[in-house]
């Protein structure tokens, strides 16, 4: 029932305007894979085009090894759950789950049993028969899970599901896709533009921008070593804190004024390095005149579990830095920053990260 | 602060921005006001009026029901309410159905559809002069259009506005022709309101175009065309112009509707009172008619 995708040399182009550019992507039998990029990167095209609801313009797509992309939507066993529902409005909830299965010409008992099933696991037994006029957002997204389950795809296809739920719901929906992933142990692709679903649902992210593929892997990868500056940008709350760099000795990089880290980059590489990138639980506030920067704190951030300070440095530049949420600090505060440069990234002029020595 | 208590301030309630205030019926007040004079007043006059033996100048007696009577047992426009079921039966399904086929055959973006939409539209902004004019050269025996294709084929056309049988059929194609813009502008208008990503998720299900047709788009547009028939019923009921300038009511009074009957009675007959009745009866056909169209659908709709 369930089928790898193989994505080979895809291009697309709308017009003059390229959408895709000469793409290849690989996704294993059974595996969650989330398409993660900013809007406009040409996530959710390649999803529709694996749907079959864009064509392409030059490659191939293949599921199961076999080639699909001059097939009909219809005809590549797969099923999608879209952004708006896209439920049949008109149909009660039953009938937009038998819909599908009727175009297969499924005999009525199968529809009526996979029905049932899906109704019970999905807790939407009592909506049945009615329209999806009368159901909530979240409900809605529901059947339109349903719909798709019903049909046993190769695949599931999500296209922004989440986005119209609000903050609760979403969280919830999250973990029963993620639950639903673990149950029918499906090949299924996820496209937002939203990197705590794509932290918490994949087990690899491909992370999209401008029409290329900026890295793929597992969450935690993409996390700690981000391929690109983008990647370093895009993925992480706060965003990373980025600096120019003015010049190295070693592994030793000179930033902005007096500061200056010791990190893991490799002495041959760090004469390349443009930018240096560190998360904000890399840098810890200290007393004035204790750290490797002093600055004044301009915004206080209280999380709840922890808190952020925004530092602002003397030439300017702002960084986020991370406390504890019981701080005693304030806003106007004078405090100095502790950078730990073993956990800095380093990136080159076009934005490529240099290659760091293994952690100690 | 002073100790002297200050006078007191009338508090103000904050109105509301939606709250009703009057001077918003002076936007209203222009519509009302011919609305009143010019629908509204007419209307109940009428309905005096045809109770009464009027003829143009003065109210006659009151004579209850006798206009009425005197209708009923008048052979000529009993035959004229059946001329009038009779066009709108030709009429309306005919508009309904190709306006939906011309609406689903040009919802597209193409240059082709664009310019076809603009083409079958046209003829709406006619007048029914023009518009009888132009049918009559295709209609003209020997000379005209219809002519013209029957000889291709070897054959002599028919004699379309003078034969009993196809008189009336001559008139609901002409009406058909000039009326269609309107139904297909309502229908593309629906058809376009159906959001594109259903179709998608019909892809997805593997819906065959058929399919897609009969159990999405369809659907979609039920209450657009319940709407177009009942707009269809109103107008097709009043036929008047084409068969007036086509064929004067003739022959033999086959395409003689009721609005022709009423011009016919109140205004060369001078019997104001019972043209007013047969307005009357035409009035609780249409909103009969109309009525039992939009229960009917509704009741269908609730059931789906």
């Amino acid at each position: 029932m369930t089928a790898e995708i193989d994505i080979r040399n895809v291009s697309k182009s709308y017009g003059p305007l390229k959408v895709i550019e000469n793409l290849s992507l690989s996704i294993p039998a059974h595996e969650f894979v989330v398409f993660l990029g900013p809007s406009g990167c040409g996530k959710s095209t390649l999803l529709r085009m694996i749907a079959g609801l864009e064509g392409i313009d030059d490659g191939e797509i293949l599921i199961n090894g076999e080639r699909v992309d001059p097939l009909p939507p219809g005809k590549r066993g797969l099923a999608m759950v879209f952004q708006s529902y896209a439920l049949y409005p008109h149909m009660t909830v039953r009938q937009n789950m038998a819909f599908g299965l009727e175009n297969l010409a499924t005999p009525a008992p199968v529809i009526a049993e996979r029905i049932a099933a899906a109704a019970r696991m999905l807790e939407i037994d009592h909506l049945l028969d009615r329209k999806p006029g009368q159901l909530s957002g979240g409900q809605r997204q529901r059947v339109a899970i349903g719909r798709a389950v019903v049909k046993e795809p190769k695949a599931f296809l999500f296209d922004e599901p989440l986005s119209n739920l609000d903050a609760a719901l979403r969280a919830r929906t999250r973990i029963e896709i993620a639950q639903l992933h673990q149950r029918l142990r499906a090949t299924m692709i996820f496209v937002t533009h939203d990197q705590i679903e794509a932290m918490t649902l994949a087990e690899r992210i491909v992370v999209m921008n401008n029409r290329r593929i900026e890295q793929i892997g597992p969450p935690m990868e993409i996390y700690d070593q981000p391929a690109t500056r983008f990647v370093a940008s895009f993925v992480g709350t706060p965003q990373m804190n980025f600096f120019d760099v003015r010049g190295a000795t070693g592994s030793q990089i000179r930033l902005d004024g007096t500061l200056s880290l010791s990190t893991r980059v490799d002495p041959i590489d760090a004469g390349r390095a443009a930018a240096l990138g560190i998360r904000c639980e890399a840098v810890r506030v200290t007393g004035e005149g204790q750290g490797d920067a002093d600055g004044v704190i301009d915004v206080l951030e209280r999380l709840g579990d922890r808190a952020l300070a925004h530092v602002r440095l003397p030439g300017g530049q702002t960084v986020i830095a991370n406390e504890i949420a019981q701080t005693k600090l304030r806003v106007g505060d004078r405090v100095g920053l502790g950078f730990d440069g073993a956990k800095a990234h380093l990136f080159d002029a076009a934005g490529v990260a240099l290659p760091l020595r293994s952690a100690p | 602060m002073t100790a002297r208590s200050a006078p007191s301030i009338k508090r103000r309630r904050t109105a509301s921005a939606n709250a009703p205030d009057w001077r918003n019926a002076l936007f209203v007040a222009p519509y009302l006001f011919f609305f009143v004079t010019l629908l509204v007043f007419p209307l109940f006059w009428g309905i005096w009026l045809s109770f009464h033996k009027a003829d143009i100048f003065t109210n006659g007696p009151f004579i209850g029901l006798g206009n009425y009577l005197r209708l009923f047992n008048d052979a000529v426009f009993l035959q004229s309410v059946g001329n009038t079921f009779y066009f709108v039966l030709l009429t309306v399904p005919t508009l309904a159905l190709l306006g939906l086929f011309l609406a689903l055959s040009l919802n597209s973006n193409s240059r082709l559809a664009t310019i076809l939409r603009g083409l079958f539209f046209s003829s709406s902004v006619l007048s029914v002069t023009i518009v009888t004019l132009i049918w009559r050269f295709v209609f003209i025996p020997q000379y005209g259009l219809l002519s013209a294709i029957y000889k291709l084929f070897g054959s002599e056309v028919p004699s379309f506005l003078t034969d009993p049988n196809l008189a009336m059929i001559a008139i609901a194609i002409t009406t058909i022709w000039w009326c269609i813009g309107l139904p297909m502008m309502l229908f593309l208008a629906a058809l376009q309101q159906i959001p594109a990503d259903i179709y998608e998720a019909a892809a997805l299900d593997n819906a065959s175009r058929w399919r897609t047709l009969i159990s999405i788009t369809l659907p979609s547009i039920r209450r657009t065309f319940v709407l177009v028939v009942i707009i269809q019923i109103v107008m097709q009921f009043q036929l008047f112009g084409q068969a007036w300038l086509m064929t004067r009511g003739g022959p033999n009074n086959t395409t003689r509707a009721i609005v022709l009957h009423i011009y016919d009675l109140a205004f060369r007959r001078w019997d104001v009172g019972m043209g007013a009745a047969a307005s009357e009866v035409l009035f609780v056909l249409i909103l009969a008619a109309a009525t039992i169209q939009f229960l009917t659908s509704r009741s269908a709709g609730d059931r789906s």
